[in-house]
């Protein structure tokens, strides 16, 4: 091993075992929700799994909403930030994101590359994750300003990291996640795999299989290039709804405690959408993926 | 350190921030420019003290000189990707130019994900350089563009720029491309609010932008980006437009039946605009072919004409039209 730099951001980040980033050349492929899925996913894998979810998409943060914490805060402790957990009292699924700082949802955060800069070191050195098994992280689209702050500031943690490359079946979409794969190969970042995303749909009506954004491109891409290819995930409108409202309308007469109505009942909700089920398997080739990387840079 | 409960009450004002500066610069226009603490070290601690720093970019000369050959400037924004932006970009500069006396340009500036080249069918084209400046690549007569993509030796190079060095090149766009006259200039943005979308806002600011075109999808995913637009278009005071809700509503084209895939689980674009006092200006259905004619490099409403989508678009593009008080 080579002498591990110190500092602030490796000394918090020394509790936390893998590091797994999130990215794409292309907005709107569904990082956030791959994200968000990932971490859920991790989350009911096991009793005691530990999650934490930090999303630097700083101008148009969607973790918030996603994982149904949208207009909760932050508070500070003496050991610095604290992150909002989405199952509540459980304190498993830890989550960050600019959307918990802003005063009133519809604030834009107009900012340029060296105040991005400085909240993500911030969001790095200064969250109190504590323990963790996983830390996800979600990112804008690009391969600019955050994704290199990011790369920079978490270099003294390099050998837990790796990254999952999202994109969608159109030769557009393709394109941009070509450019992150190269980035990727670029900042040395081992790469677990391709999901491909929005592959297809089925019609709720018929049955029938539409490809709304064509199909197999993704898979075709990680042939080419030599990545593992990690799964397709149709368009999925109960996940969509599901996502999007996050937030749950107890049935009536029954009274769900608290942790049953947020977190825990998303996770539990989410386990019986189509995606869900996929996303097992999609989650079983990517820790292979992991397990096999880790090994090969302990062994170098 | 930012205070976590207000983290925006320090932003300084966006525009007179240099894309270089220190973490919390005050700005160069500011009274404590070059006197605060977060000036210690910078190394143009001096100039900004001294007040001459406050003078306007040295590039807004030459941009607003080749934007007075410019009509009409129109942004196409949304805070979140893959809304369907550089399709909409595309499909008004199309429109447009199906006038043959309509002269159109489109303009990407999305450096680090150009979808424009390809969406128009120009992926494999390259920029030439002439006395007169950068020729944009043209699609058909009256019809040209200008993206980073015709700059890359390989559509899988990465372009790994910050902030400033994007900037740069926004701005060379903007005054070394030789549009030469033009009826409508549409620029297609990334997703976001963030250095591109403040530089071509600081740049055109003296030559005028007509408006900007919001681009949302009916989720609350990303009506909450698209609401952080529009908080951004009014700080640095673009006028907006108004709203185009795409992938709203899916036809199945085996039972015709119509299903929401993106389901407006809040309203939808429709609350938004009556939220924010935007005029909505359409909602264009989901159609695969849609996406296929943007991969394809083709005119996805000259392709398909009897599509509910393109006539969506058209009433869309005649609306846009009338608000910029044009036949």
């Amino acid at each position: 091993m080579t002498a591990v730099q110190d500092t602030p951001v490796s000394r918090r980040l020394s509790s936390v075992k893998h590091i797994i980033i999130i990215c794409s050349g292309k907005g709107g492929v569904g990082k956030s929700s791959v994200a968000a899925q990932l971490a859920l996913t991790l989350y009911v894998s096991s009793a005691d799994a530990r999650i934490g979810i930090l999303d630097i998409d700083l101008t148009g943060p969607s973790i918030p909403r996603m994982l149904g914490v949208d207009g909760s805060g932050v508070h500070q402790s003496s050991d610095g930030w604290v992150p909002v957990y989405a199952d509540a009292s459980d304190a498993r699924l830890a989550c960050m994101s600019v959307g918990f700082l802003l005063k009133n949802r519809g604030d834009s955060v107009v900012w340029r590359g060296p105040k991005k800069n400085a909240m993500i070191r911030q969001f790095l050195s200064d969250v109190r994750w504590g323990d963790l098994d996983y830390l996800v992280i979600d990112t804008p689209p690009g391969t600019s300003d955050e994704h290199l702050s990011l790369m920079e500031h978490l270099s003294p943690v390099h050998d837990r990291l790796s990254a999952v490359i999202v994109t969608t079946p159109q030769a557009v979409a393709l394109m941009d996640a070509m450019k992150s794969l190269s980035f990727t190969r670029a900042v040395k970042l081992p790469v677990l795999g391709i999901v491909e995303n929005m592959s297809g749909y089925v019609c709720p009506c018929c049955g029938e299989i539409s490809n709304v954004f064509s199909t197999g491109g993704g898979e075709e891409m990680a042939r080419r290039e030599g990545v593992p290819f990690l799964g397709a995930l149709p368009v999925d409108t109960e996940l969509v709804s599901l996502l999007d409202a996050a937030e749950i309308v107890p049935k009536e007469g029954s009274q769900l405690p608290e942790a049953e109505q947020r977190g825990f009942g998303l996770a539990r909700r989410y386990q019986e959408t189509p995606s869900g089920k996929l996303f097992k398997k999609i989650l079983e080739t990517l820790l292979d993926t992991l397990l096999a990387t880790e090994r090969r840079i302990s062994s170098n | 350190m930012l205070a976590v409960q207000q983290p925006l009450a320090s932003v300084p004002d966006p525009r007179s921030v240099p894309e270089n500066a220190p973490e919390h610069c005050p700005g160069t226009e500011s009274e404590l420019a070059g006197k605060s603490a977060a000036c210690e070290g910078c190394p143009n601690q001096d100039v900004c003290a001294s007040g001459t720093a406050k003078g306007p970019d040295p590039a807004l000369p030459f941009v607003r000189e080749r934007m007075t050959q410019v009509n009409h400037k129109i942004l196409v924004l949304s805070g979140k990707g893959g809304v369907g932006k550089s399709t909409f970009a595309a499909q008004l500069g199309w429109a447009f130019a199906s006038d043959p006396d309509v002269q159109t340009g489109i303009m990407d500036v999305d450096i680090c994900g150009p979808s424009i080249p390809t969406i128009l069918g120009i992926a494999s084209e390259q920029v030439h350089t002439s006395a007169a400046g950068w020729s944009p690549v043209y699609v058909q007569d009256n019809l040209g563009a200008m993206s980073v993509g015709f700059m890359l030796p390989s559509s899988k190079d990465a372009v790994m720029w910050r902030g400033p060095k994007k900037n740069g090149l926004i701005a060379q766009f903007l005054k070394d491309v030789d549009w030469g006259a033009l009826d409508y200039l549409v620029i297609d943005t990334p997703p976001g609010t963030s250095d591109e979308h403040l530089s071509i806002v600081q740049l055109l600011k003296e030559s005028g932008i007509d408006g900007a075109v919001l681009i949302t999808t009916p989720q609350e995913v990303a009506l909450q980006d698209v609401a952080r637009e529009i908080d951004f278009c009014r700080k640095v005071g673009v006028r907006i437009l108004g709203l185009v809700e795409n992938m709203a509503g899916f036809v199945c084209p085996n039972c015709k039946t119509e299903s929401q895939i993106f389901r407006p689980s809040t309203g939808g674009a429709a609350r938004l605009a009556k939220e924010t006092d935007v005029e909505l200006l359409g909602s264009v259905p989901l159609d695969p072919r849609i996406g296929k004619s943007a991969d394809y490099g083709v005119s996805f409403l000259d392709e398909y004409p009897d599509s509910p989508a393109t006539s969506a678009y058209l009433n869309i593009i005649q609306r846009l039209k009338d608000i910029l008080g044009d036949p």
